[in-house]
């Protein structure tokens, strides 16, 4: 049974003494059974462990997805929440934790490399291939232009100025490493991360 | 589809179906929000939006950490700031969940004229079936606690089902499991006021005298609870009311509804009943009220079913 | 953190300053709340602004922005004058006793050793009296007036309470209230924990207020035991690992330092690093440095390496100043001084001082890259936004890559929590679209890079060709193969020194750093993780829970470094004797024949109470340092000095009012404001429903918190006419700010020097890209200068002024 708001509405204008006593709901307990909670989402979701990506309180996380990670299924991330076992969080997520959900999908999250010329107004998609391509020759040529060998006393030195790097705080230390193994390799130093911001 | 059968609920909105209680012996569950823990950090709200997947309009700041303005078809729960001096000039910053409280005596359900469109179920959760709804608002004016919000979209009203479907599957609702600090706490209805007396006494030491339970008996006690420490003061939590009361149109209402339903029904009465549900329920003000009850003034509410606890 | 999140529950009080843990570490603070209800814990707040977090102290003090240091000395003075401190602990394990140097001083203002030419210290005084043995001299009876104990009881004398309320703005009897309750942990069985964070680091002075408090911990026996410690909650969830990792400019993996120019040689370099025992007995662990270096040598390059180049030592860059930090690289920006910089998953348009100046360097750059799952303001601060990013795109030359990167969800790895955790995570899901993760990125742009150096030769291209790179995908080396290369493998069978036996095959994983090897014979990409992932397998994906009497350890959940040991210095739980000062909380204790408890102890665990090694193995005197000799730029006891623009004088000190040791450039200094024209004391800080500048980007954390504002106390409303919720314009010397106005009770006007002085807070999540409001961000006002030390900008202490405006048109 349903009764909408605007049929209720227009069956005060007619004759409800003879025809709709049924319809306030005397005697229809057989439609008791029709109504439902909310079906729980999560009965068969694929559930994945990691960890938050906020702050260093690192709490264990549970991610949510769809699809049974079959060969024809692309899973997607339907919910995240907080790792019950997790001995800091034990299950508690702070507003931002329990939003994790909305940052995965953010309209702003970015899909495909994007370029800007000089003066440009706008940016356009490029290919992987020509971004790797162009910044690997910006960075060669910087690098051949003002690498310092040795310095004005003769000391080796050998150390890159002329470009710089910022190091994401939020990436896994297997990422950090690697990226000070290709910076330094580089001579880079003006080189830093999140610590201090 | 279906996680619930009849014999779940112990009430059901304008219904003489009498329920079987068949599930009484279940353990009525109750969430207990300790303010004096709560740090007001709005995961419960985030956890909330998430897990029923609601998103309100961005609004705007306005002059308040209370961010949605007011509770809405898709802001289930809120948290109020009161920056509050006290006797001895120290600031306190009370802040307080605020959303459905799951009363056991439910004016929701009992002004709501949809068939079955407010339920309550054995555990003492108290929901509301969209699909029964006609939007009509008079849970809202109903609710003692000001927690029901009608739709502009699809006309129905709407609030904290506390999870019911996380529940059903044995799962605390989704802002207790979030909470941070553990100022929300889910169990039975026993275990959470044993606990709340802990925490009571712990707040006593710390120097709060008047440190308390909220479980207001004016609506049979509730499936929400709150450790307040200053209990003897509950206004002083953005207006928490010292002593919520179903007003006394709805217990007019239930009372007019049986009698019609079995002696037939008086036209006239009827259609001036509803143009007062339906144009002014949202807004109903003293007066409106006073009206209702001088129109609906002769019938004697009739007692209401006691619920074993 | 020294210890873990879970124990704070042990403290018996907890002092939040310089954080603000409620909102800025939600789901650690729950263990505070822990700590109240099992342990019967007092929570105390000093903020300029009363907190969330002060919404559930058992006491509050407000402070004025800036001052933490002559709280904190304030603090000290009192506990020497009631003689509130752990006496058998300060003897043992502190340098309390050890005698200073005769030519050590401190008068108006500076230590001794000061050059103004400079701008620096000559720290040879700010050390020890040595023996003939190298020993650094002391007196246990505290009688010899220049043991660290009485220098210090004669510096923090000038902190009364008093001057501290003068200086502070803090009312006396609250100051006086808190040093009771501080006072009490002195107890050997009484815990206090400290929760701080960038309310402490982001001052000209932040690195000494952590001193400061460190002191206080150390004086009190705080240091080592359950409940106790010093808590940095940190930021990012990886910002320990990468500061683990080396990823600073004066770094390497392990905290080992980038050479300078002045180390010619690897020995030269070596000769400042294995600190010399000052005791006798200590371990004085870094004079195992040369193992660490030349195994990371050996990860790096490989075969290249050898004993005959020195390990590669020379293809390391060595530096010519202390640090090229984001300041100095801005100013280098800003005079033409660099042609690129890459920003990963970092935001410098938002994130660092003066926004204008960011926006001007950036836009000399000749290209800009960005890898970032999120469409961030810099990869776009050359296009025009109206106020909130003013800019002329066509007058803009630089190239500029916006690269889109997975996020946490879509790829495996580590991360290290503030405990030193290193916590493996599971990809949950494909990127979107065409993203690739950082890992894929940073190869690819090698391969590139290499190839273009094999085909057309140009500047010393050795380290590149030779860099290993020796992953079962070149292009996008798994996760699990970087950690092996962090944890480390034997390249040669190892022997026992003394058997000749072999204890390690070459090519096993090492269990962890104490088999690491100084002759090429092992490889470790980080000395410190050295454990992480051994031939047991992956341990930082271990995930059992057991926590022994649920005194917050979990030793086999994750793995912590280093040596998965969970509380830091936890020898110094217990006494002499090796018998837990709290029995109820034993960390560690002597059983006769070994160190056996619920951690991993500092040092071998046959190690006897009687060999007297002290906890502080990292300190070449094996103790904590009340004095820090020459480890701290500023000097060896921390000194209050005002922030860089400050509403008043130093009253200690007029003539040196602020950091004398600061690294200010010109055209910084010249954009400094004065207290005439901007006379209210600003602060920066997060909200609870955001995370820096990603959460706009998330639907329900716009919802939470929409629209940027600043709070203001309800006195300075009046003052100014400012209504509840109104526009104001905020301006500093450096910028404006136009936004809504919180007129609250929770911030209260200081008296301070005998003047009202008025509080700003300015929240710092907004910007123009996501789905928030548009905003101008913080940090348009907020001013570049650093700490001395580490140069963390002072965005915790500025100056600005306040004036109602009306709407903006577009709002």
């Amino acid at each position: 049974m349903s009764l909408t708001r605007r049929e209720f509405i227009k069956f005060t204008g007619l004759g409800l003494a003879a025809s709709s006593l049924g319809m306030l709901g005397f005697g229809a307990s057989g439609e008791a059974q029709a109504a439902a909670v909310r079906p729980f989402k999560l009965t068969h979701a694929t559930e994945t462990r990691n960890t938050c990506t906020y702050c260093s309180v690192a709490c264990g996380i549970l991610i949510y997805s769809m699809g049974d990670r079959a060969k024809n299924a692309r899973s997607n991330i339907i919910h995240i929440e907080g790792d019950p076992d997790h001995p800091v969080n034990r299950g508690t997520l702070c507003p931002k934790g329990s939003a994790l959900l909305d940052v995965v999908h953010a309209p702003t999250r970015l899909k495909a490399p994007r370029y800007r010329p000089p003066g440009g107004t706008e940016f356009k998609e490029v290919s992987w291939d020509f971004a790797l391509d162009r910044i690997a020759r910006l960075m060669k040529d910087e690098r051949d232009k003002h690498f310092t060998a040795r310095n004005a006393a003769g000391t080796t030195v050998n150390r890159w100025t002329s470009v710089g790097m910022l190091a994401a705080s939020a990436s896994s230390s297997e990422t950090a490493y690697l990226t000070w193994k290709v910076a330094r390799s580089l001579g880079m130093v003006v080189f830093d991360n999140q610590a201090r911001v | 589809m279906s996680d619930l059968q009849s014999q779940d609920y112990v009430r059901r909105s304008a219904s003489t179906m009498t329920p079987p209680k068949a599930r009484s012996h279940e353990d009525q569950v109750a969430k207990l929000i300790d303010v004096s823990r709560c740090i007001g950090c709005k995961a419960c709200q985030s956890a909330c939006m998430e897990w029923n997947d609601l998103r309100q309009e961005i609004g705007h700041f306005e002059g308040s950490y209370e961010n949605p303005s007011d509770l809405s078809p898709d802001v289930w729960t809120l948290m109020k700031f009161a920056e509050y001096e006290n006797e001895q000039g120290n600031l306190e910053w009370l802040i307080r969940k605020d959303g459905c409280m799951h009363c056991e005596d439910p004016g929701c359900l009992k002004a709501c004229p949809a068939p079955g469109a407010i339920v309550q179920y054995a555990n003492g959760i108290v929901d509301f079936i969209s699909d029964k709804c006609i939007g009509c608002g008079y849970c809202v004016k109903g609710c003692p606690f000001d927690i029901p919000r009608i739709s502009k979209t699809d006309h129905k009203s709407y609030k904290c089902t506390l999870c019911s479907d996380r529940v059903s599957v044995g799962l605390e609702p989704a802002c207790v499991k979030a909470c941070p600090t553990g100022a929300i706490m889910f169990g039975s209805k026993s275990d959470m006021k044993d606990w709340a007396g802990e925490r009571i006494e712990d707040l006593k030491s710390r120097g709060f005298d008047k440190a308390g339970l909220y479980d207001p008996p004016e609506v049979g006690g509730t499936h929400v609870m709150y450790v307040l420490h200053h209990a003897d003061k509950p206004s002083l939590y953005s207006g928490l009311p010292d002593k919520p009361r179903i007003s006394p149109v709805v217990g007019a209402w239930k009372g007019i509804l049986k009698p019609l339903a079995l002696v037939g029904i008086g036209l006239a009465a009827l259609a001036g009943l509803f143009h007062w549900v339906t144009e002014g329920p949202n807004e109903v003000t003293e007066d409106d009220e006073a009206e209702g009850a001088r129109v609906l003034g002769e019938s004697k509410p009739e007692p209401e079913t006691e619920t074993t606890p | 953190m020294t210890n873990t999140w879970q124990d704070i529950r042990n403290a018996n009080l907890v002092i939040v300053m310089g954080g603000n843990a409620a909102e800025a570490h939600p789901c650690g603070f729950k263990w505070v709340i822990e700590a109240k209800i099992e342990n019967g814990a007092k929570l105390v707040v000093v903020d300029p602004r009363f907190t969330r977090t002060a919404s559930v102290a058992d006491y509050y003090a407000p402070i004025r922005p800036g001052t933490d240091i002559a709280f904190l000395s304030g603090v000290m003075r009192y506990l020497l004058e009631k003689d509130a401190i752990q006496h058998e602990y300060v003897r043992a394990y502190t340098n309390a006793s050890l005698i200073v140097k005769d030519g050590f001083g401190f008068q108006d203002g500076l230590f001794s050793g000061y050059s103004e030419e400079t701008r620096s210290y000559d720290k040879s005084s700010w050390d020890y009296e040595l023996d003939e043995q190298g020993y650094a001299k002391s007196d246990d009876t505290w009688q010899h007036p220049r043991c660290v104990i009485n220098l210090l009881r004669q510096h923090v004398a000038r902190y009364t309470p008093e001057t501290v309320s003068r200086i502070c703005g803090t009312p006396q009897d609250k100051f006086l209230h808190i040093c009771e309750l501080i006072a009490a942990t002195a107890a050997p069985d009484k815990a206090m924990t400290s929760l701080f964070a960038l309310g402490w680091t982001q001052h000209s002075v932040g690195a000494q207020n952590i001193r400061s408090m460190a002191m206080i911990q150390l004086l009190l026996g705080n240091i080592g035991v359950a409940g106790g410690g010093m808590n940095a909650l940190r930021g990012h969830s990886n910002i320990q690992g990468l500061t683990d990792v080396g990823l600073l400019s004066n770094q390497m993996p392990g905290y080992l330092n980038l050479p300078l120019d002045k180390e010619t040689s690897f020995d030269e370099y070596m000769r400042t690093k294995q600190f010399k025992p000052l005791r006798p007995g200590q371990i004085s662990y870094w004079q195992n440095t040369r193992k660490f270096v030349v195994s990371l040598q050996k990860a790096l390059w490989g075969d290249a390496a050898t004993k005959d180049n020195d390990w590669c030592y020379d293809w390391l860059p060595k530096l010519d100043v202390p640090l090229y930090d984001i300041i100095r690289a801005f100013e280098m920006m800003n005079n033409g001084q660099m042609g690129g910089y890459i920003c990963q998953g970092f935001n410098p348009l938002q994130a660092f001082p003066d926004r204008g100046k960011i926006r001007r360097g950036l836009s000399k750059l000749k290209f800009l890259v960005t890898m970032d799952p999120l469409d961030t303001e810099t990869s776009r601060f050359w296009q025009d936004f109206g106020p909130q990013n003013p800019a002329d795109s066509a007058a803009i030359q630089t190239e500029v890559f916006q690269l889109p990167t997975t996020c946490f969800a879509e790829e495996n790895g580590s991360l290290v929590n503030s405990a030193r955790w290193l916590q493996w995570h599971w990809k949950a899901a494909d990127a979107p679209g065409e993203a690739q993760s950082d890992i894929w990125i940073m190869a690819g742009l090698f391969h590139r890079l290499r190839e273009l150096y094999r085909k057309e030769g140009g500047a010393f291209p050795d380290p590149i060709l030779n860099l290993t790179w020796k992953y079962t995908d070149p292009v996008d080396p798994d996760p699990e193969e970087l950690a092996k290369e962090m944890n480390g493998r034997a390249l040669a069978d190892l022997e026992d020194p003394a058997t000749k036996a072999v204890v390690t095959k070459a090519g096993t994983l090492l269990d962890g750093f104490a088999q690491l090897r100084d002759d090429g014979s092992t490889a470790s990409g980080c000395w410190i993780f050295s454990g992480c992932f051994t031939e047991k397998g992956n341990q930082m994906a271990r995930r059992d829970a057991t926590d022994p009497r649920e005194q917050g350890i979990a030793p086999n959940w994750a793995w912590a470094w280093p040596a998965n040991r969970r509380i830091l210095y936890n020898r110094a739980s217990a006494d002499l004797d090796g018998k837990p000062w709290n029995p109820a909380k034993p960390v560690i204790a002597w059983n006769g024949s070994k160190w056996v408890g619920i951690d991993v102890p500092d040092y071998t665990p046959t190690t006897k109470p009687s060999d007297s090694v002290g906890p502080f193995i990292m300190n070449a005197e094996g103790m904590g340092r009340l004095f820090a000799r020459d480890m701290m730029a500023e000097g060896p006891f921390p000194e209050h000095y005002e922030p860089l623009e400050s509403p008043v004088e130093n009253v200690l000190h007029p003539k040196v009012s602020h950091n004398p040791v600061a690294r200010v450039f010109d055209d910084d200094r010249a954009a400094f404001g004065s207290p005439k024209n901007f006379p209210y004391v600003a602060t920066t800080y997060r909200l609870t429903e955001h995370f820096h500048f990603w959460t706009k980007h998330a639907l329900i954390n716009a919802i939470l918190q929409p629209e940027e504002f600043v709070e203001i106390g309800e006195a300075l409303a009046r003052e100014k006419g400012i209504a509840q919720g109104g526009w104001v314009k905020v301006s500093s010397k450096r910028g404006v700010v136009v936004c809504k106005a919180y007129v609250t009770k929770r911030i209260k006007p200081l008296t301070v020097d005998g003047r009202p002085t008025h509080v700003v807070g300015v929240p710092l999540h907004w910007g123009f890209t996501g789905q928030a409001r548009k905003g101008y961000g913080a940090n348009t006002l907020t001013p570049s200068v650093g700490d001395a030390n580490t140069q963390t900008p002072e965005f915790k202490a500025f100056l600005v002024n306040v004036e109602k405006t009306s709407a903006p048109m577009t709002a």
